[in-house]
């Protein structure tokens, strides 16, 4: 029970992605600001934002909103994220948790942070943010498609196994799924389903700063808003990471293989990060184009070809 | 200085109210966040609403027409907000002071915590004053 306690709020969960994921925004808020031919952010920069939200910041409810359910959607956000990540991590870290089938239970809890993103925009009673909470649901319906494709060509590739543990041990003792052309094709289209669902520049429409102010997150501010930029730095490790996990191999976690797993994590988050700065936003039917179209074609590709064990 | 304290000055959120305001002051705040000027070193953001601000600004002439929306704004801003008034509109009045329609410069509406003047004021000025507002208690 005190190991299980551990996993959950210390090392591979709570407070060991929230740390990881903070320095990681940095990184994306630097390189996003050298882009620009700017300074950029000091390295403690989701620490201070962080704190002055939860500690400083008053919390204002929506006067014609439903409270209960705009105060709880970001603690589901939280769980979902926390939660995904220890499922996440715990096979990368090489603790086996002996239970076989992870891999769907992430597919579901990477899906809690954006669901109750739109539960809370709906309840705030704002326009915008119910705006925003409808282009959120339409990505939602766009994206999850694709991924669910790119988790079957990964099962296919690993010969039917549906245990993330297993999945990591046959890359490294095999060659990592990156290494073929279905590999290839699924990281193509996985790191487009992490852009869509880090809500990143070519699909940012549901907060869309510029045109609808905020939207989803529009009425949040201290507490509830710190929670919601947690679970959005937490999200920013964690999905990284699973790319890493499916496809590149994982982390081995001794001697000089430590910077080889920090430079493959960050190799994904600057790419990331590259194609958020080197794109504009797109319409929201573009986006659902994009994936319905072109991302499934090519899953569907990339799962042939992995049945033919290409 | 707390540790709250800190924190709260070490990240800054602006939000931009232009009243009616001539668009002089509205490019040169928006220089300031351009790569030459830079404010996001003092971890400053403009942010979309003002339910994330922490720092108000506030240009051009207030009239009667501009004189519910800011206060309306100054409601909805979660507190503590800062509030800076820049330009010459914006501290005084300028021109517009005896206007008919002059509804009174900025602090005989909202409390001000800085005054940044000029018409319009240059980003090395807007600087000078957010550096004055980190180093005021």
């Amino acid at each position: 029970m005190g190991a299980y306690l551990f996993y959950f709020l210390i090392y591979p969960g709570f407070l060991f992605v929230a740390v990881i994921g903070a320095f990681l925004s940095w990184f994306d808020r630097k390189i996003t600001a050298r882009v620009q031919f700017r300074k950029g952010p000091p390295l403690l920069q989701p620490f201070y934002d962080f704190f002055k939200l939860l500690l400083v910041k008053e919390t204002i409810l929506p006067a014609r909103g439903a409270k209960g359910l705009f105060l709880a959607s970001p603690v589901f956000t939280l769980f979902g994220a926390t939660m995904a990540g220890v499922f996440i991590l715990l096979p990368l870290m090489n603790i086996t948790t002996g239970f076989h089938g992870d891999l769907i239970v992430i597919f579901y809890l990477l899906t809690i942070p954006s669901l109750s993103f739109v539960l809370g925009a709906i309840s705030s009673g704002n326009p915008l943010a119910a705006v925003g909470g409808s282009r959120e649901m339409k990505l939602i319906m766009s994206y999850e498609l694709t991924f669910m494709l790119v988790l079957i060509g990964i099962i296919i590739k690993s010969g039917m196994s549906i245990d993330l543990y297993q999945v990591i041990l046959l890359q490294q003792e095999g060659s990592p799924f990156i290494g073929s052309i279905s590999g290839v094709l699924l990281f193509i289209v996985a790191i487009f389903c992490l852009q869509a669902k880090l809500a990143l520049v070519p699909f940012d429409m549901p907060e869309a700063e510029t045109e609808i102010s905020g939207g989803i997150f529009i009425e949040y501010s201290g507490t509830p808003f710190a929670m919601i930029r947690l679970s959005k730095h937490i999200l920013l490790f964690v999905l990284p990471a699973f790319v890493i996990a499916i496809l590149m191999n994982g982390f081995v976690l001794e001697g000089i293989h430590i910077l080889w797993a920090i430079g493959k994590l960050i190799a994904v988050v600057l790419l990331l990060t590259l194609i958020r700065n080197t794109n504009p936003r797109v319409k929201i039917r573009q986006a659902m184009r994009f994936f319905f179209v072109w991302m499934n074609l090519i899953a569907i590709i990339a799962i042939v070809l992995a049945i033919f064990g290409l | 200085m707390s540790f709250k304290t800190f924190c709260f000055k070490k990240s800054l959120w602006l939000f931009h109210f232009g009243g009616a305001s001539c668009n002089n002051c509205d490019i040169e705040i928006l220089a300031c966040l351009t790569p030459k000027y830079d404010v996001e070193r003092f971890g400053m953001l403009l942010v979309g609403s003002i339910r994330h601000a922490d720092v108000l600004l506030v240009n051009g002439s207030i009239n009667i027409k501009d004189k519910p929306r800011l206060l309306e704004i100054y409601d909805q801003a979660p507190k503590p907000v800062l509030v800076v008034a820049i330009g010459a509109c914006g501290c005084t009045g300028g021109i517009f002071a005896e206007g008919d329609t002059f509804a009174g410069p900025v602090d005989k509406i909202i409390p001000v915590d800085a005054y940044i003047p000029g018409c319009p004021p240059k980003p090395e000025a807007i600087l000078a004053g957010v550096v004055k507002l980190i180093g005021k208690n």
